[in-house]
């Protein structure tokens, strides 16, 4: 069973609202859920989507045919009826949005549901309207409302029993109607019990950000990096976590420096023009040896480009982008698991070394949700690397930025021993103090740039490998494109042998020594690297860093994700032609 | 108790006869008096000749990037509210690349201490004009002379209801400290702009021409009247006022966020056993 439903509407309508309880109801009854979220630049208006893949396996890409198409507008019609399976069917109230005659639409399966109607009369307000239609869903699958009743409950504690019973009166309305009316129901197996959790990257990131002991988040807000300062915000208290909305983004990264410079960890998240602006802030970091995590959310650009929908066009400009020289660590992600894990692993680098790590996702990745059985939270670690008080104290002098082994100082927190804590943007003494001299100039490149490096280099994971482990056929990639690749290699390895390599540890590249990769790339007949760019980003970096190059390259950039299908027919195509 | 010796720091590399030199005694004198030892306050400062002072005397320094001061003191702020952080700038540096982030430190009201060295004009690069500089200055790269408006940052400052908002003279030392006190023990952001010749390439705006004009503001003004401060904000020209020209006792930001009534930040321990109730958050 592997099903898809489409919520489709205006911007204000509330089709996440939907779209979100009917993901939760599924994972809490134990199925696999991915959703995925589609939508325009705008708070009223446009049109948007909101789609559920449900199934009793892991499911983790968007598909191209939809089971259950909720149309809030009459757009949702002509947009999305040809996406349709032949038993699919199209559910919408005819009273909102005028009927639709079957000459509209290829479909035969049109469900004309009054969910207005029946929010005025069982639950005394049109307002439930979307209640009512998150019952008739749950209605058409045979599902029972049981625990959507526990979710209104929930939701609407504080406004009191009569919203909650008016909720869920409309929710039977709207189920009980699905249930007597509707032409083809499906059937959901029942035999998924345990609750799964549900969560997205955004989620992930700001989750991992609280595991790993962050407790400063200075950001502007941006598409779509902006959840990951309101999930902070909504832990403040309970974590001792202070978040500030800084006037720009070259505030927020210095503010995010000055706090880690006091002895807390600290980060900060934008999407890529926002990033722009934190370069000189990341330059910053580097010469002071500051840590500090960057989120960074990528959407197509240049410039404004379009704001809420997704790319993967921001792979090479966080690794290369600077005045000068410097290391740094980048990952990228490709599932809100690894973005848990990823964001604690960019905290005890970061400090570790003293460097920047940036985390980089993209809109599609941001917004999706996943089901999980769970996190192990014994996988998170957490050292503090930082000097503090009476170890500070007890050394007999202190430079901020002495010459070491391992290029790394000591990394002492100012105001709590008489030793001073200086730094300076202009190149510095180990003191901190400005100097002009080669020689020093000369040996704190070394101590930043020649010592440091190779040892963040050898902290980076390998990619993962999935498939056959003899493949003819490699297909390579980084980031979010990590689930859409796995399904395609499940759904392409009864016709060939193949196998997927995902990068979600980008930078500085990793070895070969734990797991050649590149013997596994060479030995291929057919290596693709699939991106969601037009230029090819991770082919270039894998080119420029090992010199292989890829055989064939599948490059999307029209603003919208991978569909599975469309994905394995390209693959498919590529294979046709060895 | 600390001496003047403690505070003594790397040879400024700042041209003789430099308004900066008067403010640095000034600054040593005052923190000495008013016991705060090197180890317990952070200077933080950006680029121009003001954001070397950090280095020319013994505290924890964060000397960062041109006009961007401040928001680093306010991230040191906020996860230290019990270090008093001061920020060493100059016209060029705070009125001009850091503009945006003057703006909203005051409407924040980080209890940050902003210390202006305002020579009106741009020394570090050589003599171009500054936010500060008056209109029809010529330099090398303003031929005609400067066509813009002169910035007044005291009418700034209490126009978005500055917290403290002072001007003091680098001709005036005695004057001077006791501006850098008060703005030090004033609860809520402080701005004092300094009056400070650069004897190389402000030829206009010099000692004389400060102490020609220069007056102290009669003891019997009251800081704490806004329109009467945004009237003598105005002042400029035959007569310019130096002293405590607006005070108010608006809530600090420190104060207002939850979290840190109790110990600062910094020394809040992280408390790992609430993960497992958050995760459970997502089912």
């Amino acid at each position: 069973m592997d099903y898809t439903i489409k919520i489709g509407g205006e911007a204000g309508q509330g089709i996440q609202t939907v779209g979100d309880t009917l993901a939760r109801v599924f994972s809490r009854s134990g199925y696999h859920v991915f959703t995925n979220q589609d939508y325009e630049s705008r708070v009223r208006g446009g049109h948007n989507f909101f789609q559920i893949r449900v199934s009793d396996e892991p499911v983790m890409a968007p598909r191209e045919k939809v089971d259950i198409l909720v149309a809030f507008d009459k757009e949702s019609i002509s947009q999305h009826a040809k996406e349709l399976t032949e038993q699919g069917q199209i559910v919408y109230d005819s009273s909102s949005i005028g009927a639709i005659p079957h000459s509209e639409t290829d479909t035969p399966n049109l469900l004309d549901i009054p969910f207005a109607k029946l929010a005025v009369d069982h639950g005394g307000s049109r307002i439930m309207a979307n209640t009512v239609a998150t019952g008739a869903i749950l209605g058409m699958l045979k599902m029972s409302t049981e625990i959507l009743n526990d979710i209104i409950s929930d939701t609407f504690r504080k406004k009191g029993e009569d919203v909650i019973k008016a909720n869920i009166d409309a929710a039977a309305a709207g189920h009980d109607f699905a249930v007597k009316n509707c032409l083809a129901c499906l059937l959901m197996p029942a035999d998924v019990t345990k609750a799964k959790m549900l969560l997205t990257t955004i989620e992930a990131i700001g989750f991992g950000a609280i595991a790993s002991g962050c407790k400063f988040y200075a950001a502007y807000p941006m598409t779509p990096s902006t959840g990951i300062m309101n999930y902070l915000a909504g832990k403040e208290m309970e974590y001792g976590i202070v978040v500030e909305q800084a006037e720009d983004e070259i505030a927020a990264i210095n503010m995010a420096l000055g706090a880690s410079f006091a002895g807390v960890r600290a980060m900060t998240g934008t999407a890529g023009g926002g990033f722009a602006l934190m370069v000189e802030g990341l330059s910053l970091a580097a010469m002071t040896e500051t840590p500090v995590v960057i989120a960074l959310g990528q959407r197509p650009a240049p410039a404004t480009g379009l704001p809420t929908r997704t790319e993967q066009g921001d792979l090479l400009f966080p690794i290369f982008t600077s005045h000068g020289e410097f290391p740094r660590a980048v990952f990228a992600p490709g599932t809100p698991e690894q973005a848990f894990y990823l964001t604690n692993k960019a905290f005890e680098l970061a400090e570790k070394y003293q460097i920047q790590a940036i985390i980089i996702f993209d809109q599609y990745l941001a917004d999706a949700e996943w089901t999980y059985e769970g996190f192990d939270l014994d996988k998170i670690t957490f050292h503090d690397y930082r000097v503090r008080g009476d170890r500070l104290n007890a050394l007999q002098e202190y430079k901020r930025h002495a010459y070491t082994a391992t290029g790394v100082s000591p990394l002492g927190i100012p105001g709590e021993s008489k030793h001073l804590v200086v730094t300076d943007s202009d190149e510095h003494s180990e003191e901190g103090h400005i100097i002009e001299d080669a020689e020093t100039r000369v040996k704190m490149v070394h101590k930043r740039l020649f010592r440091k490096l190779p040892l963040i280099k050898k902290e980076m994971s390998p990619p993962f490998l999935y498939g056959d482990s003899h493949p003819e056929i490699v297909i390579t990639g980084w980031g979010s494109t990590y689930g859409v690749m796995k399904e395609a290699v499940d759904l392409l390895s009864k016709g060939m042998k193949i196998a997927m390599l995902h990068f979600s540890e980008i930078y500085p590249f990793p070895e070969t020594e734990k797991f050649d990769y590149l013997s596994l790339l060479e030995n291929a007949r057919m290596t693709i690297c699939i991106e969601n760019n037009a230029g090819g980003q991770f082919a270039k970096l894998m080119r420029a860093e090992t010199g292989y190059e890829f055989t064939a390259k599948i490059n999307k950039y029209d603003g919208r994700p991978f569909i599975l299908e469309g994905l394995t027919g390209e693959i498919d195509a590529h294979f046709r032609r060895l | 108790m600390p001496t003047l010796e403690d505070y003594k720091g790397e040879t400024p590399a700042w041209c003789p006869g430099c308004g900066n030199f008067a403010i640095l005694k000034t600054f040593k004198d005052a923190m000495l008096e008013l016991g705060i030892e090197p180890y317990q306050f952070t200077m933080v400062s950006g680029i121009g000749q003001a954001a070397k002072f950090p280095h020319y005397i013994r505290c924890n320094t964060f000397n960062g990037l041109h006009g961007r001061a401040l928001p680093v003191a306010t991230g040191i702020r906020l996860a230290n509210h019990e270090m008093p952080v001061i920020v060493a700038t100059g016209d060029g540096d705070c009125y001009g690349e850091g503009g945006n982030h003057l703006i909203h430190s005051i409407r924040r009201n980080i209890n940050v201490k902003l210390f202006v060295h305002d020579n009106q004009i741009y020394g570090l690069t050589k003599g171009q004009p500054s936010p500060t500089s008056m209109e029809g200055m010529v330099t090398k790269n303003q031929p005609f002379g400067v066509f813009s408006e002169q910035l007044n940052p005291m009418a700034l400052a209490i126009a978005l209801d500055c917290s403290f908002v002072a001007r003091g003279f680098a001709g005036d030392i005695e004057q001077l400290k006791l501006l850098i006190k008060a703005a030090i023990q004033h609860k809520g952001f402080s701005l004092l702009d300094i009056l400070q010749p650069c004897v190389t390439f402000n030829k206009i705006n010099t000692y004389e021409w400060y102490k020609q004009r220069v007056y102290h503001i009669e003891p019997e003004y009251d800081p704490e009247d806004r329109v009467e401060a945004f009237r003598r904000a105005l002042e400029w020209g035959e007569r310019i006022p130096t002293g405590i020209i607006y005070k108010n006792n608006r809530p600090v930001l420190e104060e207002r966020i939850p979290i840190l009534k109790g110990a600062p930040l910094v020394r809040q321990p992280f408390d790992r056993s609430k993960l497992q109730a958050t995760l459970k958050e997502f089912y």
